[in-house]
């Protein structure tokens, strides 16, 4: 294949189909639990069986004794080996210029547990089944206490207390946005929409359980951890700076094949440091693997949210203002992200796509006794688009007008607008995301199809969300201002071998996004070479110098602008090589399809003649230029992205036994430029199905009175099947973003950003109700559908 | 402990495990098969799909040694040599893979399903993945690529 | 799980003398249930007795009165039986809805109704039809097995054999599977035979029971509409996270009409 043919077939634009299927396809991936280290030991985590309690003693003499039991530790042996607590990276302050307040997170619990769960010893053993059996034999003596784990009940007087430092369970008392002039609008308002709205709580369910391996070698006093990570330089950051494990020189973390993340996996827990740290202790590699009912109750969980929220309109149906006031369930401690998430990756979405002149917005972090809550798919953005979408649609509804036609009239059209709650949008069309997704739908023939349903005896409805969110959080100077303990910038290497193929070092990290194609074309197409000359090379922190990782759908904009960004510097240094070797001046040197020529001859050289004379050196000064060819680049935007779109759904409800099904979903976005279109809408589809997960068949429910966790496995926490969805219609539309280089907003997250409102309107519209609580259980609809 | 003793992939193997030892374990701890998966503890992801005389299970709720005798056909030994199965290459053609992890039961079910019904249409194909979970693709694509390898075969 | 010895018998005389030998064994059918069971260590049997190598208790015949199963037969079995389908079309439906494809390549017709799930989907079959069930000692009618939330009539060490269902004239099975599980959270089995109507519900109550009064109402007249305002004790249905029992009562009546419904075509 020639060049030109390469870069249609495997570049920019092209459905290159993923070069890292065979693996997988083939049994052949390598997650974490398929690694082994020569003489491993196998932990087990002795959990908390209550919500609240103080740990009075622990007795483990008899785990000791059984069979194949190498040692147990306890918090007191934590804290005996002075290791710091797990960390929130992002510090949130309230109104009044506190920052926000939290107990201490030891890495095993000392003094007390804080939910069903939480980690108080852990016994490592020659095998996982002893290491298990040994854990029941550990004897925790506990004190139990009066919990609280409903998201409106944290504040209530006489609550149980989570942690003494955090008085009323309240973290922070957080605003965003122009107060005064935001009563002025409502007071200049001809109608009010105002409702109350729970964003339910979700358990990410990754397929791949979380899993960690820890390693010390004596001789070199390194340790390696390999762990289920989306960021594994965050991981080994925190590991080393706070938590104190192994110096940052000395501890390698690799995160192999990842089998989904969606948040849950960006954050450092107690596991992954005990076996880093416990492998020194034993003089062992120690591996352990959660099982599913672990996950459950140990990894961060999402969303939560209480809500009330108002939209002040004027008398012709142009939005005046909203107000918004939430309540939003931290768990018992602060994760990585969880004080940014319901705050700057919330609030700040507010204005949706709407002119909206002045908003207000206060939110309660609240602390209860339940798993921490932190970023999950979308993570803020899904919340806010829920209450605007909402709001939106029904105050169409409500003053009687065509739920597109009332987005339309307060559509923002001028770019860039700056909203009152920190975000310019730098450009999108969301008229035409709007109008693409109607005429996909067939939005004109709705009612027809709504009239064959009813006379099957089924109640049809329609529902809109024309959604916007926010990528690539960035720049690092923006985030650290808003509180981010990090700078959110990405790095790249690209190492050109004297052959001409080529390794590109990522701090992106792949874990189902395909990075190892999309990354891989982008190359292709900018160096003319073929695709399966280029490797890229991820999650590992002896390969890669430095990264922040996979999360807010930022691999694409910040993470492959960094790759173009280091590609520009190879090029320019190769076309002064190419000057020397072609003998003609740089300027005359032309670099098209994978071939430096001389401009006007038919002098030139393919690019891995090129990369051969760079690494011999015959043929340049390299007193003017290194040998060599490999540059790197350190990225930081210059704006968050914005992708946008309209999501739109159509549901049938059977009245006689409450039962949803999405007969249609349409979904058209803009993602700026697309690298991969078929990945991009694999992205939309997994997205979607998340967003339908949460409106209709997902919810993580504490008993209030037991503080455990109810739904804590797959036979009570509904997870999305097959046969739960239809196929989906995605279209796209095009800005191209303008605060990167190649144009990309990100698409990761839309789809379950977009989803939720567009399924609960549909179901609002078919069953003539004003509102109806998230899942929709059968149950839900059937009360609903029935006036009950 | 007790020998088990089991054909898998077409060859004979033998391993003195404890009668505790699930299937799922076996193949992945003791034979080296971690194509397998264990995505969850109560029977419903589906990750651990394996064949067992001919017929596709979930092999975290077998014990090895009830499989003691059978022949056993995990997803290392689908391909016939270099060349995938007919399912195996339409998963890649249609990207009904992400992360991966759900793929190989994912794969095992979907060979079996076919042998049982060689032409199912789109609901046929949902209903038949009641017992796999996949948390990335909204299943679009691995409906799409299964009903595209019953094309082919 | 804890550990256990496993035991692979080839005879029902085998099997019943290690049941009086050992400490406190559980027989091991498909193990779709037990297993489970065990890996969240629910269960701590010293031994599993596994059945499968014991033929005779496994496989499908079907005479002019009866369609008889083996105890070790797996629901795919069933469902796929082309002379259970002629026979009886709705045993061979309800076996294709439980569990998962792959569920019902290893489940077993004898270990569900051992167990007695409430929300298992057999019992309603059983019942719905008047099976009789019988063990390694007796025969015991479906009416008087069902004891009750995981209970039955079983004795200790008492094997099922085979289950005997009566061909109806006609029958009919509606399942509304919990979202989550995909077990039952109401599964109305309505059969018609020669003696009477016959409603059983699964999933419902804390245990398989039969809707008497809709029973006698079809009988008299076999329509949908006969049994309208004929709803299931409120009180004495199951309530959990995924459903009241309001509900639960509410789903009996949807479910058996659809059943009726669907057999009136």
């Amino acid at each position: 294949m020639n060049a030109i043919d390469a870069k249609k077939a495997t570049g920019i634009g092209a459905s290159v189909r993923r070069k890292e299927d065979f693996r997988f396809i083939t049994g052949n991936g390598h997650y974490t639990d398929d690694i082994n280290r020569a003489g491993q030991a196998h932990a087990f985590f002795v959990r908390s069986p209550h919500a609240h309690a103080t740990i009075d003693a622990i007795d483990f003499a008899d785990a000791m004794a059984a069979p194949g039991v190498l040692c147990v530790l306890t918090g007191k042996d934590v804290a005996a080996d002075g290791l710091g607590g797990l960390i929130c990276g992002w510090m949130v302050h309230s109104k009044d210029g506190s920052p926000m307040k939290t107990g201490a997170h030891p890495v095993l619990a000392l003094t007390h547990v804080r939910y069903v769960g939480h980690h108080v010893a852990v016994v490592i053993a020659q095998t996982a089944a002893q290491a298990k059996d040994a854990a029941e034999l550990v004897n925790v003596s506990y004190g139990e206490l009066a919990s609280v784990t409903a998201v409106g009940d944290a504040q209530a007087p006489g609550a149980a207390q989570v942690h003494a430092e955090a008085p009323r369970n309240t973290s922070f008392e957080w605003e965003l946005g122009d107060k005064a002039a935001t009563e002025a609008a409502f007071r200049n308002a001809a109608r009010v929409v105002s409702m109350d709205i729970t964003n339910n709580r979700l358990i990410p369910n990754a397929m791949e359980p979380r899993a960690a391996i820890g390693e010390y070698d004596k001789g070199s006093g390194v340790y390696t951890l390999h762990t289920t990570s989306q960021n594994p330089h965050v991981a080994r950051l925190v590991l080393s700076a706070f938590i104190g494990v192994a110096p940052e020189n000395k501890l390698r973390v690799i995160a192999p094949d990842v089998g989904g993340g969606f948040g849950s996996k960006i954050f450092i827990y107690a596991e992954e440091t005990v076996c880093v740290w416990a492998s020194k202790k034993v003089g062992r590699p120690v591996k352990w693997v959660a099982e599913r009912s672990e996950s459950f109750v140990s990894d961060a969980h999402g969303r939560d949210h209480q809500t009330h929220a108002e939209l002040a309109l004027d008398a012709n149906g142009k939005m005046l203002g909203l107000r918004v006031k939430t309540i939003a369930n931290l768990g018992a401690h602060l994760q990585l992200f969880s004080a940014s998430v319901p705050t700057y990756l919330y609030a700040t979405l507010l204005s949706g796509q709407y002119d909206l002149p002045a908003i207000y917005c206060e939110v309660d972090g609240v602390l209860t006794h339940t798993a921490p809550v932190d970023a999950y798919r979308g993570a803020g953005r899904p919340e806010a688009t829920y209450v605007i979408e909402r709001l939106v649609e029904t105050a169409a509804r409500e003053i009687g007008m065509d739920p597109a036609e009332f987005r339309r009239k307060n559509f923002i059209r001028k770019f860039p607008h700056q909203t009152p709650v920190i975000m310019a949008y730098d450009t999108g069309d969301f008229d035409a995301s709007l109008t693409e997704a109607c005429r996909l739908i067939d939005y004109a023939n709705f009612p027809a199809r709504k009239r064959e349903a009813e006379a099957r005896g089924m109640r049809r409805g329609i529902g809109f969300s024309t959604y916007i969110e926010a990528c690539g959080i960035a720049p690092s100077a923006a985030v650290g201002s808003l509180g981010a303990g990090v700078g959110l910038w990405e790095s790249a290497e690209v190492r050109v071998n004297p052959t001409g193929s080529v390794e590109v070092m990522t701090g992106s990290h792949s874990h189902g996004q395909g990075h190892e194609t999309t990354f891989a074309q982008l190359v292709s197409d900018r160096l003319g070479i073929a695709i399966e000359n280029v490797e890229i090379v991820h999650g590992d922190t002896d390969k890669v110098q430095f990264g922040m990782g996979t999360y807010g759908s930022r691999s694409g904009a910040v993470g492959m602008s960094a790759i173009q960004v280091a590609l520009d510097k190879v090029i320019t240094k190769a076309r002064k090589i190419a000057a020397h070797v072609l003998e003609a001046g740089e300027g005359d040197i032309v670099f098209e399809d994978g071939r430096f020529s001389v401009a006007g001859t038919d002098r030139g050289m393919a690019f891995a003649e090129l990369a051969l004379q760079a690494y011999t050196g015959h043929k340049f000064p390299t007193s003017e230029i290194e040998p060599g060819l490999k540059e790197s680049a350190f990225y930081d935007p210059t704006n968050f992205t914005f992708p946008a779109g309209c999501h739109i759904a159509e549901v049938e409800v059977d009245p006689a036994t409450g039962i949803v099904r999405v007969v249609k979903f349409v979904a058209v976005d803009d993602f700026g430029n697309v690298i991969n279109p078929m990945i991009v809408e694999g992205q939309v589809h997994g997205g979607v199905a998340q967003g339908i997960g949460q409106a209709l068949l997902e919810n993580a429910v504490y008993d209030p009175d037991t503080g455990q966790l109810l739904s804590g496995s797959f036979m009570d926490y509904c997870m999305p099947r097959a046969d739960d969805l239809p196929s989906f219609d995605v279209g796209m539309t095009v800005t191209p973003a303008p605060s990167n280089p190649l144009g990309l907003k990100g698409c990761g997250e839309a789809g379950a950003i977009g989803s939720p409102p567009a399924i609960i309107n549909a179901i609002t519209d078919a069953l003539g109700i004003r509102d109806i609580a998230m899942p929709v259980t059968p149950e839900r609809a059937w009360r609903a559908a029935n006036g009950l | 402990m007790t020998v088990v003793a089991m054909q898998v992939n077409g060859k004979q193997v033998s391993v003195d495990v404890e009668p505790r030892t699930l299937l799922v374990h076996y193949l992945r701890e003791n034979l080296q098969l971690t194509g397998t998966h264990v995505g969850c503890d109560t029977t419903q992801c589906g990750a651990c799909v394996v064949h067992v005389d001919g017929k596709a299970v979930k092999s975290c709720s077998v014990l090895a040694v009830q499989a003691a005798g059978s022949q056993v056909r995990t997803i290392e030994g689908l391909a016939d040599g270099d060349k995938l199965h007919p399912v195996q290459a339409a998963f890649k053609e249609h990207h009904g893979l992400q992360c991966g992890f759900c793929t190989p039961g994912m794969i095992m079910t979907a060979v079996d399903m076919l042998r049982r019904i060689p032409k199912p249409d789109e609901a046929t194909i949902r209903h038949e993945l009641e017992g796999n979970f996949c948390r990335c693709t909204g299943y679009h694509n691995i409906v799409k690529a299964i009903k595209a390898a019953s094309e082919v075969l | 799980m804890y550990q256990f010895e496993y035991h692979r018998p080839r005879t029902l005389d085998e099997v019943t003398a290690l049941l009086a030998r050992l400490e406190s064994p559980k027989i091991l059918a498909g193990g779709m249930t037990l297993l489970a069971t065990m890996k969240q260590r629910l269960a701590a049997p010293s031994d599993l007795i596994d059945l499968q190598d014991i033929k005779d208790i496994a496989g499908i015949s079907v005479d002019a009165k009866n369609v008889t199963i083996g105890a070790m037969t797996r629901h795919h079995d069933v469902a796929s039986s082309k002379d259970v389908a002629k026979a009886i079309p709705a045993l061979a439906y309800l076996a294709g809805r439980i569990g998962d494809p792959l569920v019902r390549h290893r489940g077993t017709i004898g270990g569900s109704i051992a167990n007695n799930d409430p929300s298992a989907d057999y019992p309603a079959a059983c019942l719905g039809l008047g099976a009789t069930i019988v063990t390694n000692s007796r025969e015991i009618a479906a009416d008087d097995y069902f004891r009750g939330m995981f209970e039955t009539a079983l004795k200790e060490n008492e094997i099922i054999v085979r289950i005997v269902f009566p061909i109806p004239v006609q029958a009919a099975y509606q399942k509304f599977p919990n979202p989550a599980s995909r077990y039952a959270m109401v599964g109305t089995f309505i059969a018609k035979t020669s003696a009477g109507v016959r409603v059983a519900v699964t999933g419902a109550g804390p245990g398989v029971f039969r809707m008497t009064a809709m029973e006698a109402a079809l009988a008299k007249n076999f329509t949908a509409a006969s049994i309208d305002g004929i709803n299931a004790p409120t009180e004495e249905m199951l309530q959990d996270m995924h459903a009241s029992s309001e509900y639960r009562a509410a789903l009996v009546s949807v479910m058996a009409k659809r059943a009726v419904a669907a057999m009136l075509g």
